[in-house]
């Protein structure tokens, strides 16, 4: 059996599933019943000043799609909302008893040394593993100077991070905003002020829905509403797409990545992996089904590293990062086409609609028999992405041709031969 | 005759509450979103009426349910009895390609159930007259056929009148129909709904042949659409039919359909219904529902052979009814003039593929047989009120465009010799032939399609 034991910025877990620090992870109650269904560790949710905050009534909106439940989830929530000594406290019991899972502990005061001094002094006195430093959340507390207010400022980033690395034993884990145009400077500076990890991404400024009768956002508050922070499945794509920029910036590579961002099952975990992550964090999937979920993700992740031989999580972590290039880097003279298994077909005609309207008029239909004119054909994968039994394959062909990426194209005029 | 019935107390739609669960929003959501939306989809082709159905689909999982309605009710005016009474199994969910890719088809009939009902609940009536054309129909008989020709008719500016022989109007939809299929009085709502499109006036109690004469018609009217159904029933032809408890099928559920106290139905102990076809299954139901002890179907030929279909034939079995096939009535048993019994005899297939009888013999135990061996068409008054009208295989021959041989008279639903005998396909041949009346008395059809999306014109 693979041997799922973590080790990220000197952080153990016995697993690399953790909970994103989010209401999952609230309390010692949650927390508990966490590490009881086996999640390896937690990233408490974040501490703030006394006097904690106030939160709303209502604060959630979901996005459905055809009929399923919550693909996207946006929350208008704030830091914890609970007195910063009873959180320290439960921190302290929770480390106690279950000292071999990872206790993170999220962080976010006001953009002053001294504040940063005072919170970090309190909480190396619970035993925790490491402190994760909450520059993204996108809604109300960036109102106050904090969390993306922060996380959108390098300078902030870099000095926010130099001030926890020298008043801290704790490994330093920065967790990065999606709401920027490149992710990469951020990670830059957060290396430069000695962060040992970052974590990414949290979640993105959004608007869920209007609700046509209030006229308003939603989750509607009174009326009213604002925006707020997207999670979910919708967001992996932009989750994993941020964390590849990191992996294969020269800048920053081999800083370890704690990935984040519409994790919810095994699958997931291992394409984040694979792009170098050292552990996962999950939060909507956990809220959508409870903590059991973690039961899948690790045997499901045990099971796929026996059947290709990886015997622990280094031996995939990242392998997927050199084959991440740039558009120019690829070879514009592979080709691939569509095969269409009629044997397979049900004859819904999806495939022709969709090429015949909107692509390269390549398959033909003849008494719902549908089939794809090889010459006209630019593998572009809309027909079998579309396919809804899924019975089209692309199927590369064999060109003879060399690589030829578009710096060496004819047509690119500024080649290089 | 044994009597057991035991319904005393019970509402007709407690008897015959409706079989399908209709759907929730939820479950209709759910269900809706198992469709494809395929391209030129082949459930539209099957379906009669050609309902745009993976369009429906789609707006009632949009939340889009007044234009799913809409879409459905454009299309077939009964898209309400249809919901509840077409035979999907055999017509559209069959076509469905999840019927092909996992033998589990989308739920078409329950969503257009859904989708109908809900709109109806609106209390909405999107339909209006258009402009006058100045032209005036005659309809003759208020059943599918007759109410979604005179609807389409008064759609296009027509002026429409009904003749009615019977009280209601509905046809089969109110007199026929299974009643567990139509509870709530619903065929009576629907043509209320029907009417609502204003220009059609039914006259009750005229039927054609007793009352009226086509000849008369012609005359008043610019042009004339029969839409009589099938109102006689095959004869058995076997010694004995003459015994009081040998029933006429179609005309017993009428009663059943129109009695004000179920205990009033004459129900014994045991029942069999010759035939194979869904008015076989529908009043074995019946009488099982009412109390009847034994009830068999006998059929002369094979479970595939049986016009019910395979969910009819289940429901029957499920409701304690025993089909046996290949059995042919061949005497009535009767005592003092009533009957108690019904012999049987086996039959195969010979070498050639025909139905033979075996000469082993058998009788079961009946007190009330009920015929559902085919309705045939009522020619007599028809002959009556028009001599010179041509019939082909016993039914109106009609051409292509549902125009009979007499200028200015067409025809459509169960009385023609074309199409399944359907709701679905009476209600699409009136539809067809009011268009066909339409452009024969120099109207265009270019406002039909905001027409039926309830656009006006
Ligand atoms: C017992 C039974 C159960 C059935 N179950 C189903 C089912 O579940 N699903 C399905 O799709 N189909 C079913 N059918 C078939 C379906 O009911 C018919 O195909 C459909 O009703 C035909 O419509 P129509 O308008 O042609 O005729 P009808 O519905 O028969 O309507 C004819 C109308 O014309 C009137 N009329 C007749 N003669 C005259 C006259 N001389 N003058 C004036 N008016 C006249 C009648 O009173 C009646 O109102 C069933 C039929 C029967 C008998
Ligand atoms: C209700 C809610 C509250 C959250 N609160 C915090 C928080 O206090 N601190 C933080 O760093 N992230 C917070 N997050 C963000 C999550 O930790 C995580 O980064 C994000 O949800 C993406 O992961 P997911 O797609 O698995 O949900 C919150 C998310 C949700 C849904
Ligand atoms: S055939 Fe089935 S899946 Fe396709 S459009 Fe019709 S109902 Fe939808």
């Amino acid at each position: 059996m693979a041997d799922l034991t973590c080790k990220i910025a000197g952080v153990k877990s016995p697993n690399p599933f953790w909970l994103a620090s989010a209401p999952p992870t609230d309390k010692k109650y949650n927390v508990e019943r966490a590490f009881k269904a086996g999640w390896g560790g937690v990233v408490w949710k974040t501490l703030g000043e006394d006097p904690h905050v106030v939160n709303v009534s209502s604060r959630y909106g979901g996005v459905d799609l055809n009929g399923n439940r919550m693909m996207g989830l946006n929350n208008i929530e704030l830091i914890t909302d609970r007195p910063l000594e009873v959180n320290l406290r439960e921190i302290t019991e929770v480390k106690r008893e279950w000292p071999e899972r990872a206790m993170i502990v999220s962080l976010m005061v006001p953009c002053e040394e001294e504040s940063w001094k005072k919170i970090l002094k309190r909480v190396d006195q619970t035993g925790a593993d490491g402190i994760e430093l909450n520059f993204g959340c996108p809604h109300g507390m960036s109102e106050r100077g904090m969390g993306a207010a922060v996380g959108q400022v390098p300078e902030y980033v870099e000095m926010v991070t130099r001030w926890c690395k020298q008043n801290t034993r704790m490994p330093v884990f920065v967790k990065l905003t999606p709401n920027i145009t490149d992710v990469r400077i951020p990670a830059r500076v957060a290396k430069a002020g000695g962060a040992d990890a970052v974590s990414l991404i949290n979640t993105i400024n959004s608007i869920v829905s209007i609700d046509l009768d209030a006229m308003a956002p939603t989750p509607v508050v009174g009326g009213k509403g604002t925006h707020g922070g997207y999670c979910g499945p919708a967001v992996k794509p932009i989750a994993l797409n941020m964390v590849a920029e990191i992996s294969r910036d020269p800048l920053t590579r081999g800083l370890p990545i704690s990935g984040i961002g519409g994790i919810g099952n095994w699958r997931d975990a291992a394409e984040f992996i694979s792009l170098g992550c050292g552990s996962v964090q999950v939060c909507t999937a956990a809220m959508h089904y409870g903590f059991k979920i973690v039961s899948d993700m690790t045997d499901g992740l045990s099971n796929w590293m026996d059947s290709k031989g990886y015997k622990n999580l280094d031996a995939f972590m990242g392998r997927a990062v050199p084959n991440v290039k740039n558009w120019n880097e690829l070879d514009l003279n592979f080709k691939t086409i569509a095969k269409i298994r009629q044997d397979e077909c049900i004859n819904c005609g999806l495939c022709y609609i969709a090429c015949e309207d909107t692509s390269h008029q390549s398959i033909s239909v003849t008494n719902r028999k549908y089939e794809v004119i090889e010459e006209e054909c630019v593998g572009c994968n809309l027909c079998a992405l579309i396919c809804p039994v899924d019975c089209i394959s692309m199927v590369p062909q064999e060109t003879g041709m060399p690589y030829l990426p578009w710096t060496k194209h004819p047509n690119n005029p500024m080649r290089v031969s | 005759m044994t009597t057991a019935g035991t319904v005393t107390g019970k509402s007709y739609d407690q008897v015959f509450c409706g079989l399908g669960e209709p759907l929730d929003l939820k479950r209709a959501q759910v269900e809706a979103s198992r469709c494809f939306y395929c391209y030129d989809a082949p459930c539209i082709e099957a379906c009669p009426t050609g309902i745009d159905i993976p369009s429906f689909i789609r707006k009632i999982g949009n939340g889009n349910v007044r234009g799913a309605a809409l879409d459905i009710l454009g299309s077939n005016i009964l898209g309400g009895t249809c919901a509840r009474a077409c035979p999907v199994e055999t017509l559209c969910q069959q076509a469905c390609v999840r019927e092909a890719s996992e033998e589990k088809p989308v739920e078409i009939g329950l969503l257009q159930r859904y989708a109908t009902d809900e709109f109806f609940k609106s209390g909405e009536k999107p339909f209006r007259q258009a402009k006058s054309t100045g032209k005036s129909v005659a309809v003759i008989g208020a059943g599918p056929a007759g109410l979604s020709a005179a609807h389409r008719l008064a759609l296009l500016g027509n002026s429409v009148t009904i003749f009615e022989a019977k009280e209601k109007a509905g046809g089969l939809n109110e007199y026929g129909l299974a009643p567990y299929k139509m509870t709530d009085d619903f065929a009576q709502k629907e043509v209320a709904f029907v009417m609502s499109v204003g220009g059609i006036k039914i006259e009750h109690g005229k039927a054609l042949g007793l009352d009226l004469k086509i000849t008369d018609l012609t005359s008043k009217f610019d042009a004339v659409f029969l839409g009589v159904g099938l109102g006689a029933v095959n004869r058995l032809g076997i010694p004995g039919e003459a015994a009081e408890g040998v029933l006429d099928a179609a005309k017993f559920i009428e009663k059943i359909r129109q009695v004000k106290d179920l205990a009033k139905i004459p129900v014994a102990r045991n029942v069999v219904v010759i035939g194979g076809g869904n008015t076989a299954v529908d009043i074995a139901i019946q009488m099982k529902k009412l109390g009847a002890e034994f009830v068999t179907i006998a059929y002369r030929r094979g479970v595939e052979q049986m016009g019910a279909t395979h969910h009819e034939q289940e429901l029957a079995q499920t409701h304690g009814v025993l089909i046996k096939t290949f059995v042919k009535p061949v005497g009535i048993v009767s005592a003092n003039g009533k009957a108690t019994g019904i012999e049987l005899e086996y039959t195969a297939l010979d070498g050639a593929g025909k139905l033979v009888g075996t000469g082993t013999k058998f009788t079961l135990p009946a007190e009330q047989i009920f015929k559902a061996i085919g309705q045939t068409l009522d020619s007599e008054n028809l002959v009556a009120s028009a001599p010179d009208l041509k019939f082909q295989g016993g039914k109106v021959s009609v051409n292509a465009d549902f125009s009979t041989n007499l200028a200015k008279v067409f025809a459509g639903g169960d009385c023609t010799g074309v199409g399944e005998d359907l709701t679905v396909t009476a209600v699409q041949q009136g539809k067809l032939a009011a268009e066909a009346i339409h452009v024969k008395l120099g109207g265009s059809l270019e406002s039909l399609p905001n027409a039926v999306l309830g656009r006006g014109n």
